[in-house]
Protein backbone atom coordinates (compact mmCIF):
# COMPACT_ATOMS: atom_id res chain seq x y z
CA UNK A 1 0.00 0.00 0.00
CA UNK A 2 1.31 3.28 -0.90
CA UNK A 3 1.69 5.95 2.12
CA UNK A 4 -0.07 9.13 1.04
CA UNK A 5 3.36 11.28 1.05
CA UNK A 6 4.52 9.56 -1.53
CA UNK A 7 1.31 9.74 -3.63
CA UNK A 8 1.28 13.81 -2.97
CA UNK A 9 4.65 13.36 -4.21
CA UNK A 10 4.00 11.48 -7.43
CA UNK A 11 1.44 13.69 -7.79
CA UNK A 12 3.29 16.67 -7.90
CA UNK A 13 5.54 14.98 -10.36
CA UNK A 14 3.16 13.76 -12.37
CA UNK A 15 1.52 17.53 -13.25
CA UNK A 16 4.86 18.70 -14.20
CA UNK A 17 4.81 15.76 -16.95
CA UNK A 18 7.72 14.11 -14.79
CA UNK A 19 6.50 10.42 -13.80
CA UNK A 20 7.17 7.89 -15.72
CA UNK A 21 4.68 4.97 -16.72
CA UNK A 22 6.23 2.93 -14.09
CA UNK A 23 5.10 5.58 -11.51
CA UNK A 24 1.99 6.90 -13.57
CA UNK A 25 0.28 3.20 -13.02
CA UNK A 26 1.13 3.13 -9.34
CA UNK A 27 -1.44 6.41 -9.35
CA UNK A 28 -3.72 4.35 -11.39
CA UNK A 29 -3.56 1.83 -9.35
CA UNK A 30 -4.21 3.60 -5.97
CA UNK A 31 -7.12 6.25 -7.16
CA UNK A 32 -8.59 3.15 -8.41
CA UNK A 33 -8.34 1.17 -4.90
CA UNK A 34 -11.12 1.24 -2.22
CA UNK A 35 -8.97 3.60 -0.05
CA UNK A 36 -8.66 7.11 -1.34
CA UNK A 37 -7.19 10.13 1.48
CA UNK A 38 -10.87 12.46 1.73
CA UNK A 39 -8.38 15.56 0.66
CA UNK A 40 -6.87 13.61 -2.75
CA UNK A 41 -10.59 12.26 -3.60
CA UNK A 42 -11.08 14.78 -6.10
CA UNK A 43 -8.57 13.02 -8.92
CA UNK A 44 -10.30 9.92 -8.31
CA UNK A 45 -12.52 10.18 -11.56
CA UNK A 46 -9.29 11.31 -13.72
CA UNK A 47 -7.93 8.03 -13.18
CA UNK A 48 -10.82 6.35 -12.85
CA UNK A 49 -11.51 7.44 -16.74
CA UNK A 50 -7.89 6.54 -17.73
CA UNK A 51 -8.66 3.20 -16.52
CA UNK A 52 -11.84 2.59 -17.89
CA UNK A 53 -11.10 4.21 -21.03
CA UNK A 54 -8.64 1.30 -21.53
CA UNK A 55 -11.11 -1.82 -21.85
CA UNK A 56 -13.19 0.39 -24.76
CA UNK A 57 -12.73 -2.43 -27.31
CA UNK A 58 -13.50 -2.17 -30.87
CA UNK A 59 -16.83 -4.19 -31.48
CA UNK A 60 -16.83 -4.45 -35.25
CA UNK A 61 -14.77 -6.97 -36.72
CA UNK A 62 -12.38 -5.13 -39.80
CA UNK A 63 -13.18 -6.49 -43.46
CA UNK A 64 -10.63 -5.98 -45.66
CA UNK A 65 -12.12 -4.71 -49.14
CA UNK A 66 -9.40 -4.33 -50.99
CA UNK A 67 -9.78 -6.72 -53.10
CA UNK A 68 -13.47 -6.05 -53.86
CA UNK A 69 -12.22 -2.47 -53.98
CA UNK A 70 -9.75 -3.51 -56.94
CA UNK A 71 -12.14 -5.56 -59.03
CA UNK A 72 -14.63 -2.76 -58.41
CA UNK A 73 -12.19 -0.14 -59.64
CA UNK A 74 -11.17 -2.32 -62.39
CA UNK A 75 -15.11 -2.50 -63.70
CA UNK A 76 -15.44 1.29 -63.54
CA UNK A 77 -12.25 1.76 -65.85
CA UNK A 78 -13.31 -1.33 -68.32
CA UNK A 79 -16.75 0.47 -68.51
CA UNK A 80 -15.83 3.86 -69.09
CA UNK A 81 -13.31 2.35 -71.49
CA UNK A 82 -16.41 0.80 -73.17
CA UNK A 83 -17.97 3.90 -73.33
CA UNK A 84 -15.00 5.90 -74.97
CA UNK A 85 -14.72 3.51 -77.46
CA UNK A 86 -18.37 3.22 -78.68
CA UNK A 87 -18.51 6.63 -78.87
CA UNK A 88 -15.43 7.15 -80.88
CA UNK A 89 -16.51 4.47 -82.44
CA UNK A 90 -20.02 5.79 -83.23
CA UNK A 91 -18.74 9.40 -84.71
CA UNK A 92 -15.90 7.10 -87.01
CA UNK A 93 -19.34 5.53 -88.16
CA UNK A 94 -21.08 8.85 -88.58
CA UNK A 95 -18.37 10.98 -90.49
CA UNK A 96 -19.19 9.18 -94.14
CA UNK A 97 -22.81 10.08 -94.24
CA UNK A 98 -22.19 13.49 -93.35
CA UNK A 99 -19.73 13.97 -95.98
CA UNK A 100 -22.54 11.85 -98.33
CA UNK A 101 -25.84 14.27 -96.79
CA UNK A 102 -23.28 17.41 -97.46
CA UNK A 103 -22.94 16.18 -101.31
CA UNK A 104 -26.24 16.17 -101.27
CA UNK A 105 -26.83 19.84 -100.66
CA UNK A 106 -26.73 20.62 -104.32
CA UNK A 107 -24.35 22.44 -106.10
CA UNK A 108 -24.15 24.62 -109.31
CA UNK A 109 -21.97 24.18 -112.31
CA UNK A 110 -21.30 27.66 -113.77
CA UNK A 111 -20.10 29.99 -111.51
CA UNK A 112 -22.53 32.79 -112.36
CA UNK A 113 -25.68 30.80 -111.72
CA UNK A 114 -23.94 29.93 -108.46
CA UNK A 115 -23.50 33.95 -107.63
CA UNK A 116 -27.37 34.42 -108.19
CA UNK A 117 -28.62 31.45 -105.88
CA UNK A 118 -26.22 32.98 -103.29
CA UNK A 119 -27.75 36.62 -103.73
CA UNK A 120 -30.70 35.25 -103.53
CA UNK A 121 -30.30 33.53 -100.28
CA UNK A 122 -28.89 36.20 -98.71
CA UNK A 123 -31.05 38.55 -99.38
CA UNK A 124 -33.65 36.42 -97.55
CA UNK A 125 -31.64 36.41 -94.89
CA UNK A 126 -31.24 39.78 -94.84
CA UNK A 127 -35.07 40.14 -95.43
CA UNK A 128 -36.00 38.28 -92.18
CA UNK A 129 -33.09 40.08 -90.38
CA UNK A 130 -34.82 43.11 -90.81
CA UNK A 131 -38.44 42.36 -89.92
CA UNK A 132 -36.52 42.05 -86.72
CA UNK A 133 -35.18 45.15 -86.68
CA UNK A 134 -38.65 46.85 -87.06
CA UNK A 135 -40.06 45.49 -84.24
CA UNK A 136 -36.77 46.69 -82.16
CA UNK A 137 -38.18 50.71 -83.64
CA UNK A 138 -40.26 50.67 -80.47
CA UNK A 139 -37.72 50.34 -77.97
CA UNK A 140 -37.19 53.76 -78.63
CA UNK A 141 -40.52 55.39 -78.02
CA UNK A 142 -39.42 54.08 -73.97
CA UNK A 143 -36.48 55.83 -74.54
CA UNK A 144 -37.96 58.91 -75.54
CA UNK A 145 -40.74 58.81 -72.75
CA UNK A 146 -37.78 58.08 -70.22
CA UNK A 147 -35.72 61.17 -71.89
CA UNK A 148 -38.87 63.35 -70.98
CA UNK A 149 -39.13 62.04 -67.59
CA UNK A 150 -35.20 61.69 -66.83
CA UNK A 151 -34.48 65.13 -68.64
CA UNK A 152 -30.85 65.29 -68.91
CA UNK B 1 1.52 -11.71 -46.65
CA UNK B 2 -1.77 -13.52 -46.39
CA UNK B 3 -4.95 -11.61 -44.94
CA UNK B 4 -4.82 -13.87 -42.03
CA UNK B 5 -1.24 -12.97 -41.02
CA UNK B 6 -2.11 -9.48 -41.73
CA UNK B 7 -5.32 -9.73 -39.33
CA UNK B 8 -2.82 -11.42 -36.56
CA UNK B 9 -0.56 -8.19 -37.04
CA UNK B 10 -3.14 -5.64 -36.13
CA UNK B 11 -4.51 -7.63 -33.55
CA UNK B 12 -2.59 -6.14 -30.85
CA UNK B 13 -3.50 -2.66 -31.98
CA UNK B 14 -6.82 -2.28 -33.43
CA UNK B 15 -8.56 -0.78 -29.91
CA UNK B 16 -6.06 1.77 -29.94
CA UNK B 17 -6.38 2.78 -33.68
CA UNK B 18 -9.97 3.00 -32.56
CA UNK B 19 -9.59 4.58 -29.21
CA UNK B 20 -7.63 7.16 -31.03
CA UNK B 21 -9.91 7.97 -33.34
CA UNK B 22 -12.87 8.09 -30.52
CA UNK B 23 -10.86 10.67 -28.80
CA UNK B 24 -10.32 12.96 -32.13
CA UNK B 25 -14.22 12.30 -33.57
CA UNK B 26 -15.83 11.20 -30.51
CA UNK B 27 -18.39 9.35 -32.34
CA UNK B 28 -18.57 5.45 -32.26
CA UNK B 29 -19.78 5.33 -35.51
CA UNK B 30 -17.33 7.75 -37.02
CA UNK B 31 -14.26 6.13 -35.24
CA UNK B 32 -15.29 2.76 -36.25
CA UNK B 33 -14.89 4.10 -39.79
CA UNK B 34 -12.07 5.63 -39.44
CA UNK B 35 -10.68 2.32 -37.97
CA UNK B 36 -11.88 0.04 -40.51
CA UNK B 37 -10.32 3.13 -43.01
CA UNK B 38 -6.85 2.98 -41.87
CA UNK B 39 -6.54 -0.67 -41.51
CA UNK B 40 -7.50 -1.16 -45.26
CA UNK B 41 -5.26 1.98 -45.76
CA UNK B 42 -2.29 -0.54 -43.86
CA UNK B 43 -3.21 -3.47 -45.72
CA UNK B 44 -2.72 -1.90 -49.29
CA UNK B 45 0.14 -1.30 -47.64
CA UNK B 46 1.50 -4.85 -47.61
CA UNK B 47 4.50 -5.37 -49.35
CA UNK B 48 6.46 -2.18 -47.47
CA UNK B 49 5.01 -2.68 -43.75
CA UNK B 50 8.34 -5.52 -43.20
CA UNK B 51 10.77 -2.66 -43.70
CA UNK B 52 9.00 -0.84 -40.99
CA UNK B 53 10.51 -0.76 -37.15
CA UNK B 54 6.55 -0.31 -35.86
CA UNK B 55 3.77 -0.92 -37.70
CA UNK B 56 2.05 -0.02 -34.73
CA UNK B 57 3.37 3.32 -34.93
CA UNK B 58 2.80 4.10 -38.58
CA UNK B 59 -0.95 2.61 -37.58
CA UNK B 60 -1.43 5.76 -34.90
CA UNK B 61 0.24 8.08 -37.21
CA UNK B 62 -2.05 7.60 -40.35
CA UNK B 63 -4.80 7.38 -37.57
CA UNK B 64 -3.82 10.65 -36.49
CA UNK B 65 -3.68 11.86 -40.18
CA UNK B 66 -6.96 10.71 -40.98
CA UNK B 67 -8.92 11.86 -37.75
CA UNK B 68 -7.69 15.29 -38.54
CA UNK B 69 -8.32 15.90 -42.25
CA UNK B 70 -11.75 14.60 -41.31
CA UNK B 71 -11.91 17.20 -38.75
CA UNK B 72 -10.68 19.91 -41.60
CA UNK B 73 -13.21 18.94 -44.11
CA UNK B 74 -16.16 18.47 -41.23
CA UNK B 75 -15.62 22.21 -40.38
CA UNK B 76 -14.88 23.31 -43.73
CA UNK B 77 -18.52 21.90 -44.49
CA UNK B 78 -19.53 23.58 -41.35
CA UNK B 79 -21.08 21.02 -39.51
CA UNK B 80 -20.81 20.22 -36.04
CA UNK B 81 -19.42 17.08 -34.48
CA UNK B 82 -22.30 15.06 -32.77
CA UNK B 83 -21.53 14.85 -29.50
CA UNK B 84 -24.14 12.00 -29.07
CA UNK B 85 -21.63 9.55 -27.13
CA UNK B 86 -21.82 11.02 -23.65
CA UNK B 87 -24.97 9.05 -22.87
CA UNK B 88 -23.80 5.58 -23.93
CA UNK B 89 -22.76 4.29 -20.57
CA UNK B 90 -24.82 2.69 -18.69
CA UNK B 91 -25.88 3.82 -15.17
CA UNK B 92 -27.50 1.16 -12.79
CA UNK B 93 -27.77 2.18 -8.76
CA UNK B 94 -27.79 5.55 -7.84
CA UNK B 95 -24.31 5.40 -6.76
CA UNK B 96 -23.17 4.04 -10.34
CA UNK B 97 -24.79 6.99 -12.18
CA UNK B 98 -22.67 9.44 -9.94
CA UNK B 99 -19.59 7.80 -10.94
CA UNK B 100 -20.79 7.49 -14.81
CA UNK B 101 -21.45 11.19 -14.32
CA UNK B 102 -17.95 11.87 -13.47
CA UNK B 103 -16.42 9.46 -16.00
CA UNK B 104 -18.82 11.35 -18.12
CA UNK B 105 -17.24 14.82 -17.03
CA UNK B 106 -13.63 13.99 -17.44
CA UNK B 107 -14.40 12.77 -20.68
CA UNK B 108 -15.48 16.31 -21.86
CA UNK B 109 -13.15 18.16 -20.44
CA UNK B 110 -10.35 16.05 -22.37
CA UNK B 111 -12.54 15.92 -25.37
CA UNK B 112 -12.57 20.01 -24.90
CA UNK B 113 -8.69 20.21 -24.76
CA UNK B 114 -7.22 21.21 -28.30
CA UNK B 115 -6.61 18.12 -30.58
CA UNK B 116 -2.95 17.72 -30.20
CA UNK B 117 -3.19 17.20 -26.17
CA UNK B 118 -5.94 15.23 -26.60
CA UNK B 119 -3.94 13.08 -29.05
CA UNK B 120 -1.46 12.91 -25.84
CA UNK B 121 -3.65 12.25 -23.19
CA UNK B 122 -4.79 9.46 -25.22
CA UNK B 123 -1.23 8.22 -25.80
CA UNK B 124 -0.04 8.63 -22.25
CA UNK B 125 -2.63 8.28 -20.08
CA UNK B 126 -4.80 5.33 -21.73
CA UNK B 127 -2.15 3.57 -24.14
CA UNK B 128 0.72 4.26 -21.43
CA UNK B 129 3.18 4.81 -23.93
CA UNK B 130 6.62 6.48 -23.61
CA UNK B 131 7.05 10.02 -24.21
CA UNK B 132 9.50 8.52 -27.28
CA UNK B 133 6.62 6.63 -29.01
CA UNK B 134 4.40 9.41 -29.08
CA UNK B 135 6.54 12.00 -30.38
CA UNK B 136 7.22 9.27 -32.91
CA UNK B 137 3.86 9.72 -33.76
CA UNK B 138 2.97 12.81 -33.92
CA UNK B 139 5.91 13.94 -35.01
CA UNK B 140 6.82 16.05 -32.10
CA UNK B 141 10.13 16.15 -29.57
CA UNK B 142 9.83 14.47 -26.98
CA UNK B 143 10.36 17.73 -24.58
CA UNK B 144 7.16 19.21 -26.59
CA UNK B 145 5.19 16.42 -25.75
CA UNK B 146 5.97 16.04 -22.56
CA UNK B 147 5.70 19.91 -21.98
CA UNK B 148 2.07 19.73 -23.63
CA UNK B 149 1.11 16.83 -21.81
CA UNK B 150 1.68 18.69 -18.63
CA UNK B 151 -0.25 21.51 -19.89
CA UNK B 152 -2.90 19.46 -20.55
CA UNK B 153 -3.09 17.56 -17.07
CA UNK B 154 -2.85 21.10 -15.36
CA UNK B 155 -5.77 21.96 -17.44
CA UNK B 156 -7.29 18.69 -16.32
CA UNK B 157 -7.04 19.41 -12.65
CA UNK B 158 -8.16 23.34 -12.54
CA UNK B 159 -11.66 21.64 -14.27
CA UNK B 160 -11.86 19.24 -11.82
CA UNK B 161 -11.31 21.59 -8.87
CA UNK B 162 -14.13 23.97 -10.02
CA UNK B 163 -16.27 20.75 -10.60
CA UNK B 164 -15.16 19.83 -6.86
CA UNK B 165 -15.85 23.82 -5.67
CA UNK B 166 -19.55 24.32 -7.31
CA UNK B 167 -20.84 21.00 -8.13
CA UNK B 168 -21.62 19.20 -11.30
CA UNK B 169 -23.99 21.33 -13.60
Amino acid sequence: MESVKNIELLLEKYFEGETSIAEEKVLKQYFTSETVAPHLEQYRSLFGYFKAEQEEKLEQPIVLTSQKTTLYRWLVAASIALLLGGGFWFTQQEAPQNAVAQSELGTYDSPEEAFEETQKALAMVSGHLNTGIESIGYLNEYENSKNQVFKQ
Amino acid sequence: MHQNEFVQLITPFKDKVFRLAKRLLVSTEEAEDATQEVMVKLWAKNETLSELNSVEAMAMTMTRNYCLDQLKSKRAGNMSIAHSNYQDRQAGLQQQMEDGDRLQWVERMINDLPEQQRMIIQMREVEEYEFEEIANVLGMNETAVRVALSRARKVLREKMMQIEQYGIG
